[in-house]
């Protein structure tokens, strides 16, 4: 994501990056200057930064740019492109971004994988580039990032995609409109159970299990109440589901309090590394593509400063489409597995992001797409999430699907923003996808959970 | 004590410890692995994985190794949330002064006022008897949903579980003052103000400082399950931290430290207590 080297020049590669991806090359980075770099922020810059974008769409592989700028040279190069590329006015819509409103800002992560593309801005410099000065703070649990976003001591927090949705309900809080302008990532959860389980393969042989999960508005507890109810399993009678903040899950499975977890990563890793559990099931296998934390961020504080709000999620749509390029997994791991972030073992952080994992029943798996990134919040989900509220008696009453999802949900600025970042955003904002073989239909929710036989509603 | 007793005593207490860490150390002794993986799966989990195992609890030598890098860098910063142990304990000891120093305003003048007013302590009593025993922690959520910021909030939770004690303390002192120096003070017609600085006081400042001294050690005990449930910084947040990555040496060492701090803290107000008793 090298977007500030001038795309004309055929000597540097626009892909390969270095630690802080603002230089071409791991030696200029450590040497601190780039051969033709502009000061982050400027209006050169931005311009470049659209120039980057068109010239990487029209120029998949690099290769192939380099040796049309060498044939032709840059000059014809741009005019060419300017004649059926409309560059000066995307150039200018990308610069609407006029002044930050605010320079300075707070955002709340809990450490786990999900958190990566707000974490790895930091370190990686995807912040600093959109000219914001951001401090990331490690939180201890969901219901305090909750509060402290509701406080305003955080500007943006990462949530878990439920979340926004009961906060704008009013589930389990006051309602307040809330948004989540990004997904951060997709997949990346596991059903984890300890070691002395690991003949017990069958989720019929389950009855009397407690399980953890992070918290009761979380895509981990309607996936873990899902896969128990298609097995038969009754998620309130059969089995106890607590709510465990996920770096306490080791440690109670460690100690026999539970059973198993439906828990994000590192944390299903780290009790195989630790040999205390085994992971069964990832829930990649379950819904492939599905969601599970977002970027969240106040209704409030998208439309007090808007171009704040549009260059943070710039960063956080660019730091999500670096993250989606495997190659890239291995530097992302050593960048968020310090102390200041995660705090886990680089080997862990790393077997989680490159799906090359230990399964802890001794077998080594490949599964390259284990977590993957894809900031498109898709209003589909919102409804499927907001069906399994209801489903389980989280939420009563009839819902607006449809009205729910469009005002949390902000597909329109996500794909706006990917498209000028140069990425493919879909043109829709609902689609259809399966759970473990259930077709869901967006447009139909109240028949889907009809659907159901172990429901509470 | 006599001399041959104090060194018997110290002698005694190295003896213990040196049992202590023998027992840790033969507790903790690897019990070989029975199964080895295979070296690339071995490469991926921990080392007691590899050999089909938990983890095990850290030996006396891995905490010992463990204190020393943090007594060798104790106040380093790599990041907000990545701070050296003396900063932490630096930010839970000054959250611990400013909680337990505002208690102090309000309990002290609040126990003298009870304390001399029969009326007023009967009329205080109900009240003070449901708060007193509620759990610190239990403020918490009610302190982040009307304060609206962490810091401040366990600042007040600092402040609510020191204000009992004191108070207590201090109304008891106050009412328990002997009724012969009152009178005298009363045959001397002393002013009010008189009477409270020049008798009542240093009559009770014992019993007070003894409420100052169970306070700071609940105030102490309490800052770092506060700092626990909010994060960010404090010895605290370094234990819960050091939790998520299951590092128990770590945890360990700001165990250690918790109670040396906790152990200064009393010793400075049992001090002050000392100097404030008078032989009756």
């Amino acid at each position: 994501m090298s977007g500030f080297m001038n795309p004309y020049d055929p000597n540097i590669r626009l892909t390969a990056g270095c630690a802080c991806g603002r230089h071409s090359t791991q030696a200029e980075h450590d040497a601190g200057a780039g051969g033709d770099q502009l000061e982050s922020g400027s209006a050169e810059l931005q311009a470049r930064v659209v120039e980057s974008a068109v010239m990487r769409a029209l120029f998949p592989h690099d290769d192939m740019r380099r040796r049309f700028l060498r044939a032709v040279g840059a000059g014809t190069a741009m005019s060419a492109i300017s004649t059926f590329f409309p560059l000066g006015a995307a150039k200018e819509a990308f610069a609407q971004t006029g002044k930050l409103e605010k320079q300075s800002l707070k955002i709340g992560f809990i450490p786990i994988t999900c958190a990566t593309p707000i974490i790895m801005s930091l370190p990686m410099g995807f912040y600093a580039r959109q000219g914001l000065n951001v401090d990331v703070v490690k939180t201890a649990g969901w219901a305090v990032v909750r509060d402290k976003t509701l406080n305003k001591e955080y500007d943006a927090a990462h949530m878990r995609s439920p979340m926004p949705l009961a906060i704008t309900l009013g589930a389990g809080s006051n309602p307040i409109p809330y948004t989540v302008p990004a997904i951060e990532n997709i997949n990346g959860q596991a059903i984890t159970l300890a070691v002395k389980h690991k003949d017990k393969r069958d989720p019929k042989q389950w009855k009397g299990f407690k399980f953890a999960v992070p918290f009761d508005y979380s895509m981990h507890n309607y996936l873990l109440r899902y896969y128990l109810a298609e097995h038969g399993i009754d998620p309130d009678k059969d089995v106890q589901i607590r709510s465990v903040p996920p770096p306490e899950m080791v440690a109670n499975l460690r100690a026999d309090n539970i059973d198993g977890f439906l828990a994000p990563d590192p944390v299903n890793q780290r009790a195989v590394f630790d040999g205390v559990g085994f992971i069964h099931l990832l829930t990649k296998e379950m819904w492939d593509g599905h969601p599970c934390c977002a970027f969240a961020a106040s209704k409030e504080f998208v439309t007090s400063a808007p171009n704040t709000y549009r260059a943070l999620l710039r960063a956080i749509v660019d730091a999500t489409a670096f993250a989606a390029k495997p190659e890239n997994r291995k530097q992302i791991a050593e960048a968020i597995a310090p102390a200041n972030f995660l705090n886990q073992p680089v080997t862990v952080v790393e077997q989680v992001l490159t799906g090359t994992y230990a399964d802890g029943l001794g077998n080594i798996l490949k599964v390259p797409n284990r977590i993957d990134f894809d900031p498109f919040p898709w209003h589909s989900f919102a409804v499927w999430i907001m069906t399994q509220m209801k489903r389980w008696g989280q939420v009563k009453g009839d819902i607006d699907y449809a009205k729910v999802a469009r005002e949390v949900f902000l597909a329109t600025d996500a794909a706006k923003i990917m498209k000028e970042a140069g990425m493919k955003a879909p043109a829709t904002s609902s689609k259809k996808f399966s759970v473990m073989g259930k077709e869901f239909d967006p447009s139909k929710p109240d028949a889907y959970i009809a659907g159901f036989a172990i429901k509470r509603s | 004590m006599p001399r041959s007793g104090r060194l018997a005593s110290a002698l005694l207490s190295i003896l213990m410890f040196a049992l202590f860490l023998a027992v840790w150390h033969g507790a903790t002794l690897p019990s070989g692995g029975t199964q080895a993986a295979d070296s690339e799966y071995a490469k991926m989990v921990g080392s007691a994985a590899a050999s089909g195992q938990k983890t095990a609890m850290p030996s006396p030598k891995d905490v010992a190794v463990k204190l020393w890098e943090h007594a060798k860098d104790p106040f380093y910063v790599r990041g907000t949330n990545d701070q050296g142990i003396g900063i932490q304990i630096s930010y839970s000891i000054g959250r611990v002064m400013l909680g337990f120093g505002l208690a102090a305003l309000v309990a002290i003048p609040l126990g003298f006022l009870i304390g001399m007013s029969p009326l007023l302590y009967r009329a205080f009593d109900p009240f003070i008897q449901i708060l007193k025993p509620i759990s610190p922690l239990a403020w918490m959520p009610l302190a982040l949903y009307t304060i609206k910021d962490s810091v401040t909030s366990s600042i007040f939770v600092i402040f609510i579980c020191s204000l009992w004690p004191m108070l207590i303390n201090t109304a008891f002192g106050v009412s328990a003052v002997r009724r012969e120096w009152l009178n005298v003070a009363r045959t001397l017609e002393v002013t009010p103000m008189r009477k409270a600085f020049r008798v009542i006081l240093p009559a009770a400042a014992p019993t007070i400082m003894t409420g100052m001294r169970i306070s700071v050690g609940i105030a102490w005990l309490v800052i770092i399950a506060a700092e626990m449930l909010v994060g960010g910084t404090g010895i605290g947040y370094f234990v819960w931290n050091e939790w998520n990555n299951l590092s128990i040496s770590n945890i360990l060492c700001a165990i250690l430290l918790i109670g040396l701090v906790g152990m200064v803290l009393d010793q400075i107000l049992a001090r002050l207590a000392r100097a404030v008793t008078y032989p009756e």
